[in-house]
């Protein structure tokens, strides 16, 4: 068992263990692997908390139920999966600055948290916009060979390698 | 939205809830293994310098849509392909892209870095998806024209074609086998 302790394993390894999941989660459950509904409905839902039942009936709200579902629990699960990876192999730390920013960007924990919110806000927007994430589209949507995943999945790394050279080459 | 129509359409959140945990564990812990709960492997992506996050999906890609299609072919699974649109894929596409760039996290793996004690992760990232769908939430009403320009329904790549959907299965794995070994090759 001493692979469960190890850091890392190939990205082959990785990738075959994911793959062979969504068999599984096809099989047993009929769902496909993704996770960007459940952050619309976990806002929605600490919105709720705030304004009361009106919340609901928001029209996309109506549409996507703001209930705690088989994808909520998925995103719960994740956390914990990599706790425990993280936990077995040493991998765990605190920490509020990635190396690859501080070389870019310096060691401020307050600029890299505010810029982080703002890539966040962009996002959840643009998952919401295109009705999925690099794991509904960019996985289990191009295995299916869904023409919608496959557009998606080719815009979000157009996006992100234009931004990522932009920020890193040009501003850091 | 079509989109959101056929999520509904398939009945989700039926299944046992437990599963959700049992298959989001794994898959965290496969991502946390894979190094892509981190910022600086996904940035090295996206910078092309670290091609680790692309060899996970393609290789997840390659054995899922094999199984997937051989479970399909013998009649055990049903395919649930989203709806989509030129109008909400392209833009909305590159709209998530822009934030992958800044971020450095998408939302399955933001979930990884958090349990992995990435605090940028939890406090800046993870907050911020939650403003930005709240944000697609309250405008949605105004987006619908543009959601559903170049409405092209649940179409997979075999129905596009018109083709047996093995004519299609069978180059995608070789196109994404031969492109994993280029990449060994050339030393990325």
């Amino acid at each position: 068992m001493e692979f469960l302790t190890e850091v890392r394993w190939t990205p082959y390894a990785v990738g075959i263990g994911i793959g062979i999941l969504s068999w599984f989660s096809f099989l047993i459950s009929r769902e496909p692997i993704a996770c960007s509904t459940s952050f619309a409905r976990a806002s929605g839902g600490i919105e709720r908390l705030f304004r009361g039942k009106k919340v609901e009936l928001k029209p996309y709200y109506q549409e996507i139920k703001l209930v705690m579902g088989w994808q909520g629990m998925l995103i719960l699960g994740i956390v914990i999966g990599s706790l425990i990876s993280a936990l077995l192999s040493g991998d765990f730390h605190w920490q509020w600055v990635p190396s690859r920013w501080a070389s870019a960007f310096g060691n401020s924990p307050v600029l890299r948290v505010i810029v982080a919110m703002l890539g966040g806000v962009f996002l959840g927007f643009g998952a919401r916009w295109a009705g999925g994430c690099t794991s509904g589209h960019g996985i289990s949507g191009t295995l299916q060979l869904a023409v919608s995943s496959w557009i998606s999945a080719i815009c979000f790394f157009i996006g992100g390698i234009l931004m990522a050279q932009f920020l890193v080459k040009v501003i850091g | 939205m079509q989109t959101i129509a056929s999520e509904n359409k398939f009945k989700k959140d039926k299944s046992p809830l437990i599963w959700g945990l049992v298959f989001g564990m794994l898959f965290g812990f496969l991502l946390q293994k894979g190094g892509a709960t981190t910022y600086d492997v996904i940035i090295g992506q996206l910078l092309l310098i670290d091609f680790t996050v692309l060899k996970i999906m393609l290789s997840a890609v390659l054995t899922g849509m094999i199984g997937i299609y051989l479970m399909k072919t013998l009649g055990w699974v049903e395919l649930n392909p989203k709806s989509g649109s030129m109008g909400s894929n392209i833009t909305g596409g590159l709209i998530f892209g822009v934030g992958f760039g800044v971020l450095g996290y998408c939302p399955g793996t933001i979930a990884g870095a958090i349990g992995n004690g990435y605090l940028d992760a939890l406090v800046g990232g993870f907050a911020g998806i939650l403003i930005g769908t709240a944000i697609f939430a309250a405008l949605y009403p105004r987006l619908k024209g543009i959601l559903k320009k170049g409405d092209f329904g649940n179409m997979t790549l075999p129905q596009l074609f018109n083709v047996n959907e093995w004519v299609v299965v069978v180059p995608v794995a070789v196109l994404i086998f031969l492109l994993l070994i280029w990449l060994e090759r050339v030393g990325l």
